[in-house]
C-alpha cells in the first residue's frame, strides 16, 4: 500500500471505515423496524378492515409511538427534544440524567480502582494473602450483581445511606476486579533482570515498588481501567433500577419500561452507550500522555 | 595486592523438578583487587552461577565464600560491586540519565551530586549529550554502555560483568572491549567478567579462568598478561595467539571428559 500524508490517511483509515460501518448499522437497524413494527400496522389493518399498501406499510412502521423497535431517527430525535431542548434541570432532560449516573459512576469507579489497587499490592507481597484473597476476588464476580444491587441499596437505605453512594458502591464492586486482577499481573511484570538489579543495590521493599513494580504496572492499570470504567456505567444503571425509578439512565429505562415507551428506551440505551465510549477515550487519552510523558509511547 | 574474592570448596547444588543439578564443585578461586579475570567455558559450565554467588543473587550449598574479607551477602548490603547483565536492563520508562540515577537515588545520593555523578559516567562510557534519551532511542551497544555507566556510577570496588556484549555483534563488541579496557585502566577496578568469547578473555583479562560443565567446576586457571597498552591489533601477536590456544586446549580438555 502506498504511503498516504497526514489529513487523507486519517480520512482513509479513520473516517471512511467508521462511517461505512455506522451506515451498515443504520441500514440493518432501518430494515429491522420495518419488519419488527410490520405485524402491528398489519393488524391494524386488518381490524379496520382496509388493505395496506407497502409503501404506506413503511411509512407507518417508521413512525409509530410505540414501535417493537423505534427507527433511528425517531430515536434520534427524542434525544435531541431531551438533551438540546430541555433545560438540563428539568426532570426529562436526559442530560439531568446522564449526570446523575455519571456521576455515581465516576465515584464508584474511583472507589473500585483504589480497591484495586490495594488488593493487588497486598497480594503480589504476601503469600498468604495471594492464595486467601484470589478465590473471594474471582467469587464476588460470580454473583450476578442484579440479585446483589437491590439487596445493597435497601440494606443501605436502611441504616440511612441514600443516594449517590449505594450506587456508587455497586459500581466499586464491578470495577475493582478487572483492576486488582491487572495490577497482580502488572506489579509481577518486571522480570527477573530487573529485580536482581534492584537486589544488588540493596535496594528496600519500598524502593523495588516505587521505583520498579509501580511503573512496569502502569501499563496495565490504564488497560484494566478501560474494562473497569465502562462496567462502572453498568453498575451505576443497574444500582439505579431499584431505586423507585427517581433519577438517572437507569430510571429512565424503568420508566420507559413500565408505560412500554421504547423510544424513551432506546433514546437513554444509546445516551448510555455514548456516555460509556467518552470515559473509554477519556481513561485512554490519559493513558496516552503518562505513557507519553513515560516515554513508553513511540 | 589484597584478596578481594576467595573461593574454597564452594559447592552449589540447584533443586529442580527433573532433580538436583550440581552447577558449581569444589570451586578454589583467589582474585585479587585490581585484577581482570574472565570467567569463560562452555554453556552450563556454572560461569554465571559463580558470579551470582559472588553477587549474592544465589546462595551457596556447600563451602565457604567472602567477598572483601566478608560474605557475600554483607557486600552486597555494602554495596560493594556493580552488576552488568548480559541485558543492558535499562528501565524503559527513565532516561538514560535517569537510569544512571537510579542506584544514586536508591543509595540517597542528593540531587546535585547525582547530576553530577551522571555526567561524569557518561563521559566515560562516550555517550555524553545522551543523559535525555530513551533507551529505545539508542543502539544495543549504546545501551550496554549505558548499562556499564549505571554499575560504576556509585563507584564500587568492583564490577560483576555477565557476558555484557554477548548479545551484540562482532564490530560493536571490539569497540566496547577496546572501551573497557581504557575504563579499566582508568579506574583499576576489581573486574569478574562472564564470556563465551576466547579473543574477547584473552584481549581483556589478566587472569582467565577456564571452566567446564557437568558438574560446573575449574578446569584451569592461566595468566594473561598481554601489558597496559594493548590495542586491538594485539590479537595478531604470536603471544596473544599462543595464550588463546592454550584456552582452546583447556576448555577441549574439559569438554572431553563427557564425551
Amino acid at each position: 500500500m502506498k504511503e498516504r500524508s497526514g489529513a487523507s490517511s486519517f480520512l482513509y483509515d479513520r473516517v471512511l471505515p467508521v462511517t461505512a460501518v455506522v451506515t451498515v448499522i443504520i441500514m440493518a437497524w432501518y430494515g429491522f423496524a420495518v419488519l419488527l413494527n410490520a405485524q402491528f400496522e398489519r393488524d391494524q389493518a386488518a381490524r379496520a378492515g382496509t388493505e395496506i399498501s407497502n409503501s404506506q406499510l413503511v411509512q407507518n412502521t417508521l413512525s409509530q409511538k410505540r414501535p417493537v423497535l423505534p427507527a433511528p431517527h425517531q430515536v434520534a430525535n427524542e434525544i435531541w427534544k431531551t438533551t438540546a431542548l430541555k433545560k438540563i434541570t428539568s426532570k426529562r432532560s436526559l442530560v439531568y440524567h446522564g449526570w446523575v449516573t455519571i456521576s455515581s459512576t465516576l465515584l464508584g469507579f474511583v472507589m473500585g480502582t483504589g480497591l484495586g489497587i490495594l488488593l493487588a499490592v497486598l497480594i503480589v507481597h504476601s503469600n498468604v494473602l495471594d492464595k486467601s484473597l484470589m478465590p473471594w476476588i474471582i467469587t464476588s464476580q460470580t454473583i450476578p450483581i442484579l440479585a446483589v444491587a437491590p439487596m445493597i441499596i435497601v440494606v443501605l437505605n436502611a441504616v440511612g445511606v441514600s443516594g449517590l453512594l449505594p450506587k456508587a458502591l455497586i459500581s466499586a464492586y464491578l470495577s475493582f476486579f478487572p483492576v486488582a486482577v491487572g495490577m497482580v499481573k502488572g506489579l509481577r511484570s518486571p522480570d527477573v533482570m530487573h529485580l536482581d538489579l534492584m537486589r544488588t543495590y540493596n535496594s528496600s521493599q519500598s524502593q523495588v515498588f516505587w521505583k520498579l513494580r509501580w511503573p512496569s504496572a502502569v501499563p496495565f492499570l490504564f488497560t484494566s481501567m478501560k474494562v473497569a470504567v465502562a462496567i462502572s456505567l453498568v453498575g451505576a444503571i443497574v444500582g439505579e433500577l431499584p431505586t423507585g425509578a427517581v433519577a438517572g439512565l437507569g430510571a429512565r429505562l424503568l420508566t420507559g419500561s413500565y408505560y412500554g415507551q421504547t423510544i424513551q428506551i432506546w433514546s437513554a440505551l444509546i445516551a448510555a452507550a455514548v456516555l460509556a465510549a467518552m470515559l473509554v477515550m477519556l481513561v485512554d487519552l490519559s493513558a496516552r500522555v503518562v505513557m507519553g510523558r513515560m516515554g513508553m509511547v513511540r | 595486592m589484597s584478596v578481594v574474592i576467595d573461593a574454597s570448596d564452594l559447592d552449589l547444588t540447584f533443586q529442580t523438578n527433573d532433580g538436583p543439578v550440581h552447577a558449581l564443585s569444589n570451586i578454589n578461586l583467589q582474585i585479587n583487587s585490581g585484577e581482570f579475570v574472565s570467567f569463560i567455558g562452555p554453556s552450563g559450565c556454572g560461569k554465571t552461577t559463580l558470579l551470582r554467588v559472588i553477587a549474592d543473587l544465589e546462595k551457596p550449598t556447600g563451602g565457604s565464600i567472602s567477598v572483601n574479607g566478608v560474605t557475600p551477602e554483607e557486600a552486597r548490603l555494602a554495596r560493594a560491586y556493580g552488576y552488568v547483565f548480559q541485558a543492558a536492563a535499562l528501565y524503559p520508562w527513565r532516561t538514560i540519565g535517569g537510569n544512571i540515577s537510579l542506584p544514586l537515588e536508591v543509595m540517597g545520593f542528593a540531587k546535585a551530586e547525582r547530576a553530577a555523578r551522571i555526567e561524569k559516567n557518561l563521559d566515560l562510557v562516550n555517550l555524553t549529550g545522551f543523559d535525555k534519551k530513551f533507551p529505545w532511542q539508542l543502539s544495543g551497544g549504546m545501551q550496554q554502555r549505558a548499562s556499564i555507566a549505571r554499575a560504576l556510577c556509585f563507584d564500587p570496588d568492583m564490577l560483576l560483568m555477565d557476558e555484557p556484549f554477548g548479545a551484540l555483534d562482532e564490530i560493536v563488541r571490539d569497540h566496547l572491549n577496546e572501551q573497557l579496557l581504557k575504563l579499566w585502566a582508568q579506574t583499576r577496578k576489581t573486574v569478574v567478567f562472564v564470556t563465551h568469547s576466547i579473543p574477547e578473555a584473552v584481549f581483556l583479562s589478566t587472569r582467565i579462568v577456564v571452566m567446564s560443565p557437568r558438574p560446573g567446576r575449574i578446569h584451569e586457571v592461566i595468566d594473561c598478561n598481554l601489558g597496559d597498552d594493548r590495542p586491538l591489533d594485539i590479537r595478531e601477536t604470536p603471544e596473544f595467539l599462543e595464550i588463546a590456544q592454550q584456552v582452546r586446549v583447556g576448555l577441549r580438555q574439559g569438554h572431553s571428559d563427557d564425551d
